[in-house]
């Protein structure tokens, strides 16, 4: 087999050496009630070509150029070249955790310009190394935000990614962290400051998580909503599922944690994951904080060096009293973005930014958006007479995979889709999506 | 004696952001083909940001030397060998990565529609099948992202379970030699952790474990072989143990390279494991994730799994939502489908007979390394060894040289070192697993270099408590690190 | 090497006890054991320490330790310096970095501590 590399005589020298008979004689202190007696019940191993040909057809059964619309978490954003050739780079592709390191400050000043790069984007001050996605960083921010305000209750705006409120409840139930949730303006889209402002006069909370962009693709009030929070002794958690947004969405300032997820950032939409999720937050959170952190020091001859810090947090050292129970992060994803960002630097994330919201814009001006916020490149149509599913179907006829229908998360929006145009989507597309909807 | 690395070209290279200058670029984004928007106007003045400060600005052509001298100053699997105990640094096959990037799945959306996935879903179910097979279980969820989210949502399923039988108990029994996300996962689902000592053969003390046990015992989690390198040989009494008192046996599938086609821990008592597809099944590290943590469980734990299930409907695959036992997510989508990808690539390469062998040829590498390292080597568990070997350096301390000295020092022999001062059982121990990848010849290489360091341990003590010596950073301090966090870079 | 004028407890902390008030810091065998100590944390003023109970952690770069309470009473003061020099511990565990100072409640259960000679010898039987 291609992928072990000893011929049998090298296996007869080695078993030699170690005094066995073979290599069954190996397993021979197995009881044998736990052997399994027969050869897995799998086919036999293919080559290399159809291997390929096999995943060819597979993907072959999925949408194949179609043009597409969908956004809700995930967006599809041009990739720069240059990312999947670096990550392709052996050195960063199969290097392990850069625990030693002396041998891994490729990976640590990459992690350490990734930090640096989250805080500037999120003006936040301190970023870690990455998480598994934006869902189980908004989940993990919010346990955060229990243990420093040592307070329990959550609150969490309906506007923010209903999957994300999903794996929210899964984390907090065991935890004695009680979920509840506050609405969004029926006309704005916007979350319900005088609900929340309601919930928040109840028992003491931990934090209020809102997100901007929200699922609607809305601009939040963020900043209101972080004076309610702190009124009531809570912190205010911002969650951003598009990156992209930030090159020319001004950070909320008042914000205790930022959670959000990077796929926008040269991730391929890969069919939900893997991505890589984030958490920032001001300094002096950092020990509540979970997950990798690289930090700057010196080697033995004073020359500049990076390395794992602040470790006492993680799960291999505290055990059941980490901050988290995760151990790996994302770091060849966290490369990607930190590529992409590189590539689109100071200028090119503006500009793109700017794109996407000419693009979103230009399509939202053919269809009449639902909400009156102020949106990003997403955005709610409501379906005049006709189901969204069926207004999806009649498009797929013609090779568009129209919006997300909303009522399989909102009941109230059933009559809805969410649209959402990128830099990749083209004015001819826009036009005819607009012409077969209406 | 082996022959150490010699020094390659290393250049100093600046932080991205030490390299920017105003005004360079590496992008071009295409004309736009619609009116451009006022951004005040479209997102209200008080939104819009002003450019970011001391973002990058470089260009293409340095981007590119920037990571690629970046790149050099790592160590890699394809630079040689990993003997990282615990870890199972394999070859990363490339023909994974090429599939993994084909445009119908790596541009799939999670939201397109059903009719318009079966590819991708089809992948997934074939994976799924794959590892029940692999592992003797009746029904795998492939969602959680990494083997912790993998024991954490076995642990949720295992605690809705409990509770259906009208008490979800307090406790999880751990092994003193468990990974340390066993208790924080433990403490993450809700329940106190009760360690259980080790016996002199480095197995779980059945004795002991019999006293643990009782109502207020939810599960216990053992991973097996354990992190000595040693399989539980009373497994199936540690299960009997546990279900005769109503509690379940979770099992840390981390060492499952040590098993396929061998045993099944569905066989031998488990009722739930997951397994980390980038050890056992080759996705790669890719310096520290992505992973994938798929968990597997026995027919009863079945209603609780993560939604959406995929499920057959006719010709066709669909996700089921309804199900009204389950836990719930544990993260967005279906899971991370490019790991899957890769891992199903891989079964498909080895098939049956072929994973068989894998872990032939595992557990073959690690016994060599153990005897012709024996004489040099203090082996504080002499249980036969699986796919891992676990020495102590009491012979070497003796001469003030430690284990994470030793490890340093392999460094200067082309090597990286192995796992440093865990299981936490073992004083000063020295975890080394080989994997199936390795050649004889490095091996050989790896074995001579282990017994020149022993050898410079007794002679020239200094040499390895200073290593390494051929890296182009040399010994980090990492107290200092944390003492003062700098955690980003900073404008001067 | 252990001050006369201290006590000593069977986890490492030391006591210096003056009319009501009971200063607390770790032994000098205490951080030779951690290595180089990165960070402490302690409870703020005004909170109450149980005896026995944890009081707080120190941490080296590998590693985490419970500082168990030797007394129990309220707390005055913590030592100010230790939040931007943690070193001082390793330096001068039994005088410069004292932990914290807190106020009796009760009597000092000075049959649990032990005198420096006690001490000494307790370590000495601890490394065997």
């Amino acid at each position: 087999m291609r992928y072990l590399p000893k011929s049998d005589s090298d296996r007869r020298e080695m078993l030699d050496a170690i005094g066995a008979d073979s290599l069954e004689a190996l397993f021979a202190h197995l009881p044998a009630s736990v052997r399994l007696n027969r050869p897995l019940d799998l086919p036999s191993g293919i080559s290399e070509y159809e291997i390929v040909r096999y995943f060819r057809e597979r993907a072959a059964q999925n949408a194949d150029d179609y043009s597409c619309f969908l956004g809700a978490g995930v967006y599809r954003h041009f990739r720069p070249v240059l990312v999947d050739t670096v990550v392709s780079r052996g050195e960063f592709l199969t290097s392990y955790t850069p625990y030693q390191a002396e041998i891994s400050q490729g990976t640590l000043t990459t992690i350490f310009e990734f930090q640096t790069m989250i805080c500037q984007l999120t003006g936040m001050e301190v970023a870690n190394a990455s998480m598994y996605d934006g869902s189980t960083a908004m989940a993990e921010a919010a346990m955060m935000a229990v243990r420093i305000t040592r307070k329990n209750r959550v609150l969490v705006a309906r506007s923010v990614h209903p999957e994300y409120r999903e794996v929210l409840r899964t984390y907090a139930k065991n935890q004695e962290m009680p979920v509840e949730e506050f609405g969004y303006a029926a006309e704005m889209g916007t979350l319900d400051l005088a609900e929340l402002e309601r919930q928040l006069s109840g028992p003491p909370t931990a934090a209020v998580i809102v997100q901007s962009p929200n699922f609607f693709g809305i601009v939040e009030p963020v900043q209101q909503a972080a004076e309610l929070a702190h009124r009531a002794g809570a912190l205010l958690v911002a969650v951003f599922t598009e990156a992209v947004s930030l090159g020319i969405l001004h950070p909320p300032e008042d914000v205790d944690i930022v959670a959000g997820e990077l796929q926008s950032f040269a991730l391929t939409p890969s069919y939900g994951g893997p991505y890589a999720g984030i958490i920032a937050t001001k300094e002096r959170f950092v020990r509540q904080m979970p997950g990798r952190l690289v930090g700057e020091t010196i080697d033995a001859d004073g020359n500049r060096a990076f390395c794992l810090t602040l470790a006492t947090r993680e799960q291999h050292i505290r055990r059941e009293k980490a901050t988290s129970n995760i151990c790996t992060n994302q770091a060849l994803l966290a490369l990607m973005a930190s590529v992409f960002m590189a590539v689109y630097g100071k200028q090119g994330l503006r500009e793109l930014a700017l794109q996407n919201l000419a693009k979103a814009h230009y399509l939202a001006g053919r269809l009449q958006p639902r909400f009156c916020g102020k949106f990003f490149n997403e955005f709610t149509v409501r379906m005049e007479g006709k189901s969204p599913d069926a207004v999806n179907r009649a498009l797929l006829r013609q090779r568009i995979i129209g919006g997300l229908p909303l009522g399989r998360f909102y009941p109230e929006l059933a009559d809805s889709l969410l649209l959402c145009a990128t830099e990749m989507s083209r004015r001819e597309e826009m036009d005819q999506l607009a012409e077969a909807i209406q | 004696m082996t022959s150490r690395v010699r020094p390659h070209l290393s250049y100093n290279e600046p932080l991205l952001f030490e390299r920017s200058s105003p005004g360079k670029v590496a992008y071009q984004l295409p004309e736009l083909d619609v009116p451009p928007v006022d951004p005040k106007e479209a997102l209200g003045p008080s939104n819009v940001r002003e450019a970011i400060d001391d973002f990058p600005e470089v260009s293409e052509v340095e981007v590119i030397r920037h990571y690629t001298r970046l790149s050099a100053w790592n160590y890699a699997i394809d630079f040689g060998m990993y003997p990282l105990g615990s870890c199972t640094m394999k070859y990363n096959p490339r023909v994974n990565e090429l599939v993994a990037r084909l445009e119908g799945l790596a541009w799939a959306h999670p939201y397109q529609p059903e009719s318009l996935a079966q590819g991708a879903m089809e992948v997934m179910a074939r994976l799924e099948a794959a590892l029940a097979e692999i592992t003797g279980m009746d029904a795998v969820t492939l969602q959680p992202a990494a083997g912790a989210q993998g024991e954490l949502t076995a642990l949720l399923m295992m605690r809705a379970l409990l509770e259906r039988r009208g008490n979800p108990r307090k406790k999880i029994l751990i092994p003193d030699s468990a990974h340390g996300t066993n208790p924080a996962s433990a403490a993450t689902a809700g329940y106190a952790v009760e360690n259980i000592k080790s016996n002199e053969a480095g197995m779980l003390d059945v004795a002991a474990l019999e006293q643990h046990v009782n109502e207020d015992v939810a599960a216990l989690m053992l991973t097996n072989p354990n992190t000595l390198g040693i399989f539980e040989e009373q497994i199936e009494r540690v299960a009997e143990i546990l279900h005769a008192k109503g509690a379940l046996l979770y099992m840390d599938g981390a060492n499952m390279n040590a098993l396929m086609g061998i045993a099944r821990p569905g066989d031998f008592g488990v009722d739930a494991l997951h397994l980390n597809l980038h050890k056992t099944f080759s996705t790669p590290h890719g310096g520290g994730g992505p992973g994938a943590g798929p968990v597997a469980v026995k027919r009863e734990l079945e209603p609780f799994l993560p939604v959406p299930r995929l499920k057959r409907t006719g010709k066709k695959w669909a996700y089921d939502y309804r199900r009204k036992d389950s836990i719930g997510r544990v993260r967005a989508f279906y899971g991370n489908f490019g790991v899957l990808v890769r891992a199903l690539a891989y079964i498909l390469a080895h098939g049956g007979p072929g994973l068989r062998n894998v872990t032939l040829d595992a557990v073959l590498n690690a016994n060599y390394i153990r005897r012709k390292l024996e004489p040099h080597f203090d082996l504080p568990y002499p249980s036969p060894a699986m796919h891992e070997v676990v020495f102590s350096d009491a012979r070497q301390a003796v001469h003030d040289v430690h284990t994470g000295e030793i490890a340093k020092r392999l460094i200067d022999y082309g090597f990286h070192p192995y796992t440093v001062s865990f299981p936490l059982i073992v004083r000063g121990a020295m975890m080394i697993e080989p994997t199936e990848t390795e050649t004889k010849h490095e091996l050989d290489r790896f074995i001579q270099a282990m017994i020149d360091i022993a050898g410079e341990a007794e002679q020239d003590s200094e040499i390895v408590r200073n290593a390494p010596h051929a890296t182009r950073t040399s010994r980090v301090d990492e107290v200092a690190a944390a003492r003062k966090p700098v955690l980003r870079w900073k404008p001067a | 090497m252990y001050p006369e004028n201290l006590r000593y407890s069977k986890e490492h902390e030391w006591v210096r006890l003056e009319d009501d008030t009971a200063t607390i810091g770790i032994t000098d065998h205490a951080q030779e054991e951690l290595g180089d100590i990165v960070y402490v944390d302690l409870p703020k003023a005004g909170t109450t320490v149980e005896q026995g109970k944890a009081l707080g952690t120190v941490e080296s770069v590998k590693a985490v330790s419970e500082i168990f309470s030797p007394v129990t009473g309220e707390v005055l003061e913590i030592n100010p310096a230790l939040a931007d020099a943690p070193e001082k511990l390793n330096e001068d565990p039994h005088g410069e970095a004292w932990l914290l100072k807190v106020r009796l409640k009760g009597a000092p259960p000075l049959d649990q501590l032990m005198t420096a000679a006690e001490y000494e010898s307790f370590i000495g039987e601890e490394k065997k």
